[in-house]
């Protein structure tokens, strides 16, 4: 791929930012606008962004295809797990309350790692999505 | 009458939105316009849902004393799941669309029947 | 708590985990071990569900403790209890059967995302059957219906890509007016809890939202339920995709959604609305019987074996709405009784066909195709290909004899009892040419399951053919459902038990 000078300076500047701001995103849904699902995307358009200017081989080298697809999995299982884990400490299945001693605490605690899976499997898809997208007719007949 | 079409505004454009959309669908035949239609089609309903939510000077529910008016969060979050859907539904439709340009060669579902038919044809000739 | 008490969240919460092991774990063997653990024991509790709902009347599960209407309610009654036996009970039939079945159909290293999207569909259609929030009905039916469009189109012929196209723009509709529907009853009434949603409905029952919103649902999950003219979809995704997943398809995705509209129509709108103030019924039974003829008129005249039968099913389809259109409780007993039996009857042919073309793929093993390449086209069940099969395949061949027995509601047969309710309750009603018109449609059941009797056993076999019975391995899960088929045709007091509980706890305007 053909790629300017100019972009791939500003991309190198930018991509780091784009990652940390999908952090703050994260992290700041408690309080504000965000949380998993917007999280996710802007990770994966970090890594999209990654892939247009510097190639979609080098950003599968960063992200491999088997760990975008064990995200996709493994997101749900964090979800899925904290309603077990809900279930195991003698609450209702997605009972948070019981998480922790102090029940506002429990709500925080169950809502976190939810988010969390919920930003791990939204990145997974949407790279899985774009992987599977751009990859196409580049070598036929790859398995879809 | 003109004002009561200002105050339905929103569901105006949701309904011009859903028949726009659901009329995409039914009237082209290329697999990505349909697609293209089924999207604005749902947009619609992701706007039925929203704009009865939004409070004229209301805020998001956080309890603190200075707020009294308060939207509904409740059809954000069913808004929020079915945007997801949409996009799973989207992806899903794209990724078909683009299997079928490898297998049939077209995307265009007339063509895509008339070699069907002839499949089929061929099969009941057979011996 | 003791586990029981959590078993309506376990019932879908166990295939909905194995879906996402089964993708980590990225190994056909390993995957087709967890997602089978996960049917079966969804199975084990739908079983346990049903007893407990059968002693203790309706149980309501409040998912992260939070009480309704505020919080997700999951609700098990006895409607829902029945159904969810037929959906995991079928599951747990055709995930073992798969593991021999799709080795012949699917490349190898799709074969653990083929049990994923089982998995996954599995979850999304108990969870429907389960929950009783109305926009988590959506959610759920969106689930299932997407990871079904994903096994349509790993069905190795080319039209599997095109029926999966189709149905996913017919499904996406469906359940976009579904949602369309909700939202107007939420406008309405501010809840979606479905139990307090009857309640609220009272005070604004003939409200333009309210009938919009009726109307919305009820045509949404007729495409998805495949009533009659928005059937278009059914017949080529029922005979492009792989036969497990047909077989899968035909016994729980369209009678999920007739658990749907029964569960909005009797439970929400209520009857008084749907069957005393608008024409519904009188709808439904022209639709019904528009079904009941049309569809199985086609049938008789279609030359594959699997498409046959998709038409059928959508004929038989008719019978079920037929029965909620009586609105009485010989009639929902027929309908539910004739959903439940129908099922099990359509996996069992489908199970059967697939082994069947496994049987005729095998004169041509010696060619040595491998297994996983995609132009190899397995061959079409059609009836030129099925001449003297009876010799060939006759455990296979008696299979479908007998579950086309039970189609054409012969009495032994599990297809008998629904069909004898619907009779009854049509003369309950003093409509006698409704009684006509339900046996004269079952001779055209008679006719094309004719068809195939007289190309299996009455014409002689090609020259040079062996005895070619598939594996085992798919006869054995077959044959089950074909036993199924027998046994609640002759020991009734399960299927037409709870069917009879049902109709009376829904039915209380109706005679």
């Amino acid at each position: 791929m053909e790629s300017s000078l100019v972009l791939r300076v500003v991309a190198k500047l930018l991509i780091p930012f784009i990652l940390l701001f999908a952090l703050y995103v994260q992290f700041h849904g408690d309080f504000g606008p965000g949380g998993g699902f917007q999280a996710g995307t802007i990770f994966a358009a970090g890594i999209v962004f990654y892939a247009l200017v510097f190639g979609l081989d080098n950003a599968r080298r960063i992200v491999p295809d088997r760990l975008v697809e064990a995200m996709l999995a493994l997101g749900v299982l964090i979800y899925a797990g904290v309603g077990v884990a809900g279930l195991l400490l003698g609450g209702n299945y997605l009972d948070y309350f019981v998480l922790a001693a102090d029940p506002v605490h429990g709500q925080h605690r169950g809502i976190f790692w939810v988010e969390a899976g919920v930003a791990v499997t939204v990145s997974g898809v949407m790279l899985k999505i774009f992987y599977m997208f751009a990859g196409r007719g580049r070598h036929d007949g790859d398995a879809a | 009458m003109s004002g009561g079409l200002l105050e339905h505004f929103s569901h105006i454009v949701a309904v011009l939105l859903m028949v726009a959309g659901l009329h995409v669908v039914m009237a082209r035949g290329n697999l990505i316009k349909k697609l293209v239609g089924l999207s604005i089609f749902q947009t619609s309903v992701y706007l039925l849902y929203i704009a009865p939510g939004k409070l004229i000077g209301g805020t998001a529910p956080i309890l603190a004393p200075e707020y009294a008016l308060y939207s509904n969060p409740l059809p954000h979050v069913l808004i929020l799941t079915a945007i997801v859907v949409g996009v799973a539904t989207l992806a899903l439709g794209l990724a078909l669309a683009v299997r079928i340009r490898e297998a049939y060669g077209t995307i265009e579902e007339d063509e895509i029947t008339a070699a069907d038919n002839a499949v089929q044809d061929a099969e009941g000739a057979k011996p | 708590m003791s586990l029981a008490a959590h078993l309506p969240a376990l019932q879908v919460v166990l295939p909905l985990l194995s879906a996402p092991l089964a993708v980590l774990l990225r190994h056909g063997g390993l995957a087709f071990a967890i997602v089978t653990a996960g049917a079966w024991s969804a199975f084990a509790a739908a079983i346990a569900l049903w007893l407990q709902v059968g002693e203790t009347g309706a149980i309501s599960y409040h998912i992260g403790n939070w009480p309704p209407p505020w919080g997700i309610e999951y609700r098990v009654d006895r409607l829902a209890s029945f159904i969810l036996l037929l959906v995991a009970g079928t599951a747990a039939v055709v995930l073992p059967y798969s593991r021999a079945s799709i080795a012949r159909e699917i490349p190898r290293e799709l074969h653990y995302l083929y049990y994923a999207m089982f998995g996954l569909c599995l979850a999304g259609l108990l969870g429907i059957v389960v929950t009783g929030d109305a926009f988590n009905i959506f959610v759920f039916l969106e689930i299932s219906s997407l990871s079904t469009y994903v096994m349509i189109a790993l069905g190795r012929d080319r039209r599997a890509l095109a029926a999966s196209y189709r149905y996913l723009i017919m499904g996406t509709i469906g359940a976009t007016f579904f949602v369309i529907g909700i939202g107007f009853l939420y406008l309405m009434t501010g809840t979606l809890n479905l139990v307090d949603l009857a309640e609220r409905m009272r005070s604004v029952e003939s409200s333009r939202p309210v009938l919009a919103a009726l109307a919305f649902i009820t045509v949404g999950v007729s495409l998805k339920l495949a009533l009659f003219p928005l059937h278009q979809w059914l017949p080529n995704a029922y005979t492009y995709a792989p036969s497990a997943v047909t077989a899968f398809l035909a016994a729980t995705a369209t009678k999920v959604s007739v658990y749907v509209l029964i569960r909005f129509w009797y439970s929400v709108f209520g009857e008084t609305l749907i069957f005393h103030r608008l024409p519904l019924p009188q709808i439904l039974l022209l639709l019904s019987l528009a079904a009941m003829f049309a569809a199985s008129f086609t049938a008789i005249f279609q030359d594959n074996l699997k498409r046959l039968f998709a038409y059928s099913s959508v004929g038989q389809i008719g019978y079920i709405t037929l029965g909620m259109s009586f609105d009485s409780v010989s009639g929902l007993t027929a309908a539910v009784v004739h959903l439940f039996n129908h099922g099990i009857t359509k996996a069992a042919i489908f199970l059967l066909i697939g082994g069947l073309v496994v049987g005729l793929a095998k004169p041509d093993a010696h060619r040595d195709a491998p297994a996983g390449s995609r132009d190899a086209v397995p061959p079409a069940p059609t009836f030129d290909r099925l001449a003297g099969l009876a010799q060939r395949m006759p455990l296979t061949c008696f299979g479908i004899v007998v579950a086309g027995l039970s189609l054409i509601g012969v009495p032994g047969t599990a297809g008998f009892v629904g069909k004898w309710y619907l009779i009854l309750a049509a003369m309950e009603k003093g409509q006698f040419w409704i009684v006509g018109a339900i046996l004269l449609s079952s001779l055209l059941a008679v006719a094309y399951v004719w068809r195939f009797v007289e190309v299996a056993y009455f014409r002689s076999p090609p020259a040079g053919c062996a005895r070619c019975e598939p594996p085992p391995g798919l006869l054995i899960p077959a044959w089950l459902l074909v036993g199924a088929t027998v046994w609640f045709g002759l020991d009734t007091s399960v299927t037409l038990g709870t069917a009879l509980d049902v109709a009376r706890q829904l039915v209380k305007v109706g005679a």
